[in-house]
């Protein structure tokens, strides 16, 4: 039944889909190693990357230069949500960044639904992505190359920040003790400032490639992608950088081939079975596959 | 100080008063400013019932929605008509077929099932903290919306389940919150509810001071499943015509907001929040509907909620009502 083609095809698939999942995770694991939020707003962050990017090129822009500016857009967004609904709340309990920002989820949605009405739109993709590279029976779009290729890219430029820049030690000085790393003059706002920053960068990406490769996009976008990208970030380890790529790969290729694999009548369940890994992992490992174990109560 | 005698008196004064003030909506208001009422009263219970986890005790769950479904397809198989049965469910199980319940026994049993899922899966999803048991509710509830979907012999899937019977009325749901609040009431002023407050507020302490942690937060968790599930029972009955995606994360945040607004940790605020939320709701439709800014409602209780979050972090009402109200007459007791 299943030929080598088709398994082919559903490798691809899950490559394509995890790499999404982990750009989004990547953010989400960023945030929460350094606030200890569950950004539900980050997923929202796809969906208006997208909407962005249809923006500047509706404003006659090039395709080349509207990407990397709805990336910058999207940073500024995500400084300016810090700094209006989280900064106030820095100390509090942790529970009301958390509800705080579900908030900024709805937020966000309604007013893109408000200015871009609830109707999907056609995501337009330049033309040097929009090609098909054919093999006999198997093919490949060049945007899920592209997907692919970026992903790993952005993944060891992440990887040398994290490791070699000074700023890079610094937030992972932060994350690992925030009072500490301010009693040895880190500058925590700053270095929030900068992860919200990097975080909605790639997630303005994402969306980008998001819209590529589903052809549209709407208001709703954003919602399962980033709460997929909480689970994969806490299936590898919430925190870990690594972990959470290898998280969002993981939850990629479950996805994919339980549904590719299974009777057509089950694929409805695809969302279900990510939430069951998600639980399956929490009781488990509640640290992640490449989390450490912290203060555990 | 409060004695047996006039919590006796308060509470038939309570319930006398309700009586009257349903009486007369039922006698005098329109079809649909009656229909609006019977919604915020399920939504009432819904917020009650999940203060009782989320601001009573330090379980945080976004699955109630769940529960509610739960409940809802329950009662509402049940009392679904027989000899429709072959029709509407052709692949039904044996079992189901000729089960049928009278329509109270059936919002029972939706809630006791409701109850028991949140019995079984609390054991893992209870030992776990904060952040990680928001998210592994949400799961549940994501689990429930997709087996609703997929389980298509017995929940219709996408079709949803029409033609169920309309039971629910206005009675029905007052009566319902009413034991909503008077036991959750009950249990907040009792010892039970009391070891609830100490470990919201520092499980650790309590745990010191010899309070079975995990018994306590099962115990919310279960009884606010339950009235979730009696709630998805009178609404299934009410609007008559339930599909997956009346419980999906739209309501499920709704009823987060009406709760935080209002208050999570008073009783009087989690209502209040539910009155509010479909008052605002009504009045600020005319408004959407004119400008076209369909989403405004949405927004302007986003911002809200983010607003309170900073400002009033415990909600619009911090006290019960009955106390702010005494309070109130002492001082103009005082001033004249």
């Amino acid at each position: 039944m299943a030929s080598a083609t088709y398994l082919l095809d559903l490798f691809v698939g899950s490559f394509v889909l995890g790499s999404m999942y982990a750009l989004l995770s990547i953010g989400m694991s960023i945030i929460y190693g350094i606030l200890r939020l569950i950004n539900f707003a980050h997923g929202a962050m796809l969906m208006v990357g997208a909407y962005f990017y249809i923006m500047f090129l509706a404003m006659g822009l090039d395709p080349v230069l509207s990407l990397p500016l709805s990336m910058a857009l999207g940073a500024v967004l995500g400084v300016a949500i810090d700094f209006f609904a989280y900064r106030p709340l820095r100390g509090g309990p942790e529970l009301s960044m958390l509800i705080t920002s579900l908030g900024v989820y709805i937020f966000l949605e309604n007013l893109v639904r408000i200015i871009a009405t609830p109707q999907p739109r056609v995501f337009p993709l330049p033309d040097f992505l929009k090609g098909i590279y054919r093999y006999g029976d198997f093919s490949v779009r060049v945007i899920e190359i592209f997907t692919i290729v970026s992903t790993l890219v952005l993944f060891a430029i992440l990887v040398l920040f994290f490791k070699r820049t000074k700023l890079g030690i610094a937030m992972r000085a932060t994350a690992d003790d925030l009072e500490a790393s301010v009693l040895m003059g880190i500058d925590a706002n700053r270095i929030i400032m900068v992860a919200f920053a990097l975080a909605s960068m790639v997630a303005a990406l994402t969306g980008f490639l998001w819209g590529g490769m589903y052809g549209q996009v709407d208001p709703t976008t954003g919602f399962m992608p980033g709460v997929k990208a909480f689970i994969a970030a806490v299936v590898g380890g919430i925190g870990s950088l690594t972990g959470s790529v290898l998280g969002g790969y993981i939850l990629g290729y479950a996805e994919i081939f339980s549904v590719g694999l299974l009777p057509p009548e089950y694929s409805g369940l695809r969302d279900g079975i990510s939430f069951l890994i998600l639980i399956v992992i929490l009781l488990i490992r509640p640290y992640g596959l490449f989390g450490r174990e912290v203060e555990r109560v | 100080m409060r004695t047996a005698r006039t919590g006796a008196r308060q509470l038939i004064t309570a319930v006398v008063v309700g009586a009257i003030v349903l009486l007369l909506i039922d006698r005098f208001a329109s079809g649909y400013y009656k229909y609006l009422i019977e919604l915020m009263g399920i939504y009432a219970i819904l917020t009650v019932s999940l203060g009782l986890t989320n601001g009573f005790t330090d379980v945080f769950s976004l699955g109630h929605v769940g529960f509610m479904a739960v409940g809802a397809y329950t009662a509402a198989l049940l009392t679904f008509p027989l000899e429709k049965r072959p029709d509407y469910f052709p692949e039904l199980p044996e079992i189901l077929r000729g089960a049928y319940l009278p329509y109270p026994v059936a919002l029972i049993v939706g809630g006791l099932l409701a109850a028991a899922i949140a019995f079984v899966i609390g054991f893992p999803v209870l030992r776990l903290k904060g952040h990680y048991l928001a998210v592994a509710t949400l799961g549940f509830m994501a689990v429930v919306y997709s087996l609703l979907l997929n389980l298509e012999p017995i929940t219709r899937g996408a079709l949803g389940i029409s033609g169920i019977p309309e039971y629910t009325n206005l009675w029905w749901i007052y009566l319902w919150l009413g034991l909503t609040i008077y036991v959750t009431w009950r249990l907040i002023d009792s010892y039970h509810g009391r070891a609830m407050i100490a470990i919201r507020e520092d499980s650790i302490a309590a745990q010191s001071l010899g309070i079975d942690t995990f018994r306590y937060r099962m115990m919310a968790f279960v009884m606010g499943a339950f009235f979730a599930g009696v709630a998805g029972g009178l609404y299934a009955h009410l609007i008559t015509l339930i599909d997956p995606r009346a419980f999906s994360f739209v309501l499920t945040f709704n009823v987060i907001i009406m709760l935080i607004v209002g208050g999570m940790y008073t009783i009087s605020g989690a209502w209040l929040g539910a009155v509010l939320f479909t008052v605002l709701m009504q009045a600020l439709k005319p408004v959407e509907e004119i400008t076209g800014l369909y989403g405004l409602v949405e927004l302007i209780f986003s911002a809200l909620l983010v607003a309170i979050m900073i400002y009033k972090p415990r909600g619009l009402l911090e006290e019960e009502l009955p106390q702010l109200v005494r309070r109130w007459l002492r001082a103009g007791e005082g001033t004249s």
